[in-house]
């Protein structure tokens, strides 16, 4: 009873302080148990992410060293270059080849998205309409999907044999697997049948999310299936198809089964930025190729970067995120706003 | 919005109630006339083509004798295991590849599985700060290319004498493995009602307690797709299995296939490749078959929301 009466006695009212106190403290106590709960997988991705990553950094810094000392003999380490893999990249005598691999990796990467774009969402209409067949053609489109990159390299190569199938049903006596432009379109053709499919899954996805109601409203106004399909279907599936896209660009740029397998290393007219920085470890050249996979990196997180900030690509469901935090505030301006009025 | 989360709930937990939807709207798509059944039919035949024909061929070609291997008829003539045979015999010892891949993509697949609840539970259940920007670096870090992740480690690994070991192969996969399945189990467990834990507590349960019993049952269908799209990448991995190991006997089977050597230099055997890759992809097909319905959800989870 006493403690009671103390209690009321004390200036803020205890009754409530405990309630608020908890209501502060949840947050932080969360907070260490999320930090918990992170921090295994961050201690993995510092080690298989950061580590090398600033190894790489490092590296790219040192140049193989092999050659003659004073008395003949062969002296192999390294040394210090600085920037200087960098630049022989852009302006030395390995440049030509840089250039060449970025020129392909860039023209690889739009061609085979860009195609990639307009049959994914060909796909998705037509199996948008289809309800009947839609098992069977999920289980058809996942199994490009499926096949190991390497594999469907593998296979590619056989349909593109000289003697193979394509040539005869095309009637021509392409040398696809060799080297040249015939090559290239031998990658487009492999990796667009591989991840088409999967880019009209990801917009079928987004443009089952539309209600009927849209269409049937646009019918009756008079809109032809083109019009429903851009003015209705394209704007509402964007978000979806941004998403898909961007995926698939950061997975084209960095591209090196496919053509390593289907055409082979050290081939001109395929050589990736991967496939240059592979060929270069593999000749102990670290420091070259260090460079490489930075430059590659950087190139990555570019168009990362122009995606999700220029083109509004909403990866991590920020947007979501944003509209609750914008609620919240928006509710507890109006519970302030109540509080004030019934002062 | 809230319909739609409703929808996918129902989707993650009990297929057949989200089918239903979906027949629903089929019905009503239905009443048009025969010409959109014509296209509707060109439309999937297309399709159905377009995704099958290639693997058809590599299905076909593994059954053809290696006289008749170059022959371009839609059928062998005459049916023949000789290349299958070629595969598991010999210097090719396919077999051992094959248990390579599955160990390496197995590990891979529980080490990120049990790393991805726990980071995924805290992004999705708990409130901290910081929480979008941590996604973000988790999702930021998928985006690495292989090669930035491969040419350093290479150097580490071979330093410290791991070249050959499966640990040099499973190590670098994580890169990949554990924000995937970090992305798409949050997806999972954000789509679970908010206030299942807060109801076990206030019936007597810890918070370890209302995690273990009733979340991570709940969760257990977004587990099981998570596991299946990990095992999958990771089987399908090559640029790492490529760099790490240059021993036969503990290549991964996507680098072993690559590496197939024929009877003589100069022609590459293309019926044991054929005859391996279907090896290889039909397991994953089965897989594929079974459970299309929540890969889907899983590929198209993080897109659609």
């Amino acid at each position: 009873m006493t403690t009671t009466i103390a209690s009321q006695a004390a200036p803020p009212p205890p009754a409530d302080l405990p309630r608020k106190k908890r209501k502060e403290d949840r947050a932080p106590r969360e907070g260490g148990l999320a930090s918990l709960l992170l921090s295994p997988t961050f201690v993995v991705l510092l080690l298989v992410i950061l580590y090398p990553l600033l190894s790489a950094l490092y590296q790219s810094l040192f140049a193989a060293e092999s050659g003659l000392d004073a008395d003949g003999f062969v002296v192999e380490g390294e040394s210090f270059v600085g920037l200087g893999n960098y630049l022989d990249i852009f302006a030395g005598a390995e440049s030509g080849r840089f250039y060449n691999a970025l020129w392909n990796t860039t023209f690889f990467t739009f061609v085979t998205v860009g195609l990639e774009t307009v049959i994914g969402v060909a796909f998705a209409v037509a199996m948008n309409r289809a309800f009947r067949g839609r098992a069977f053609l999920r289980a058809a489109i996942l199994i490009p999907w499926a096949i190991p990159t390497a594999v469907s390299g593998l296979l590619w190569r056989w349909i593109f044999q000289s003697n193979g199938i394509a040539n005869d049903l095309l009637n021509t006596q392409i040398l696809w697997t060799a080297e040249g432009f015939a090559a290239q379109a031998a990658v487009f053709i492999a990796e667009i049948w591989k991840t088409a499919p999967f880019i009209g899954l990801l917009v079928l996805a987004g443009m089952q999310l539309i209600p009927e109601e849209v269409y049937e409203a646009a019918k009756l106004d008079g809109a032809n299936a083109w019009k429903q399909f851009v003015s209705i279907t394209l704007p509402l599936v964007r978000p979806a198809l941004l998403v898909a896209v961007l995926f698939r660009l950061l997975d084209a740029l960095r591209m090196f089964d496919l053509p390593f397998v289907l055409i082979g290393p050290r081939k001109t007219s395929v050589e990736t930025l991967s496939i240059l920085a592979w060929d270069e470890s593999n000749q102990l050249q670290y420091g070259a190729a260090s460079a490489f996979a930075i430059i590659l990196l950087v190139y990555v997180a570019v168009i990362a970067f122009v995606f999700i900030r220029v083109l509004g690509a909403d990866v991590i469901g920020d947007a979501d995120a944003r509209a609750e935090k914008k609620a919240a505030r928006a509710q507890k301006k109006a519970a302030r706003a109540e509080k004030e009025s019934a002062r | 919005m809230t319909a739609l989360t409703e929808r996918d709930v129902i989707a993650t937990s009990g297929a057949r109630a989200g089918r239903a939807g979906t027949d629903a709207r089929g019905g009503r798509k239905r009443r048009r006339g025969i010409g959109g059944a014509i296209t509707r039919w060109v439309g999937i035949a297309i399709v159905a083509v377009y995704c099958l024909a290639p693997f058809y061929w590599m299905l076909v070609s593994s059954f053809r004798t290696t006289n008749d291997i170059f022959s371009t008829s839609l059928l062998p003539t005459t049916w023949s295991l000789e290349s299958y045979a070629q595969v598991f015999s010999g210097s090719n010892d396919f077999g051992r590849s094959l248990l390579n891949s599955l160990i390496v993509a197995g590990t891979t697949t529980i080490l990120a599985l049990v790393l991805g609840i726990f980071a995924a539970y805290a992004i999705a259940r708990l409130k901290f700060r910081f929480k979008t920007a941590i996604l973000a670096v988790i999702i930021a870090t998928s985006m690495f290319p292989g090669i930035a992740v491969v040419v350093p480690l290479l150097r580490l690994f071979t330093d410290i004498g791991w070249i050959n070991t499966y640990q040099a192969m499973i190590v670098p996969s994580l890169s990949f493995a554990i924000p995937l399945a970090v992305w798409n189990l949050t997806t999972f467990m954000k789509q679970l009602p908010h206030d299942l834990e807060q109801a076990a507590m206030i019936d007597g349960c810890t918070k370890w307690q209302a995690f273990t019993r009733i979340l991570l049952p709940l969760a257990a269908p977004g587990v099981f797709t998570t596991a299946i799209l990990t095992f999958i990448h990771s089987w399908n991995e090559f640029i790492i299995a490529l760099s790490m190991a240059n021993d036969p006997a503990i290549q991964t089977a996507t680098v072993a296939i690559s590496k197939f050597t024929g009877a003589s230099d100069f022609q590459a055997p293309f019926g044991a490749q054929m005859a391996a890759g279907v090896v290889v992809t039909i397991p994953l097909m089965i897989v594929v078959l079974i459970f299309q319905r929540r890969i889907v959800d899983g590929l198209t989870a993080g897109a659609t929301k």
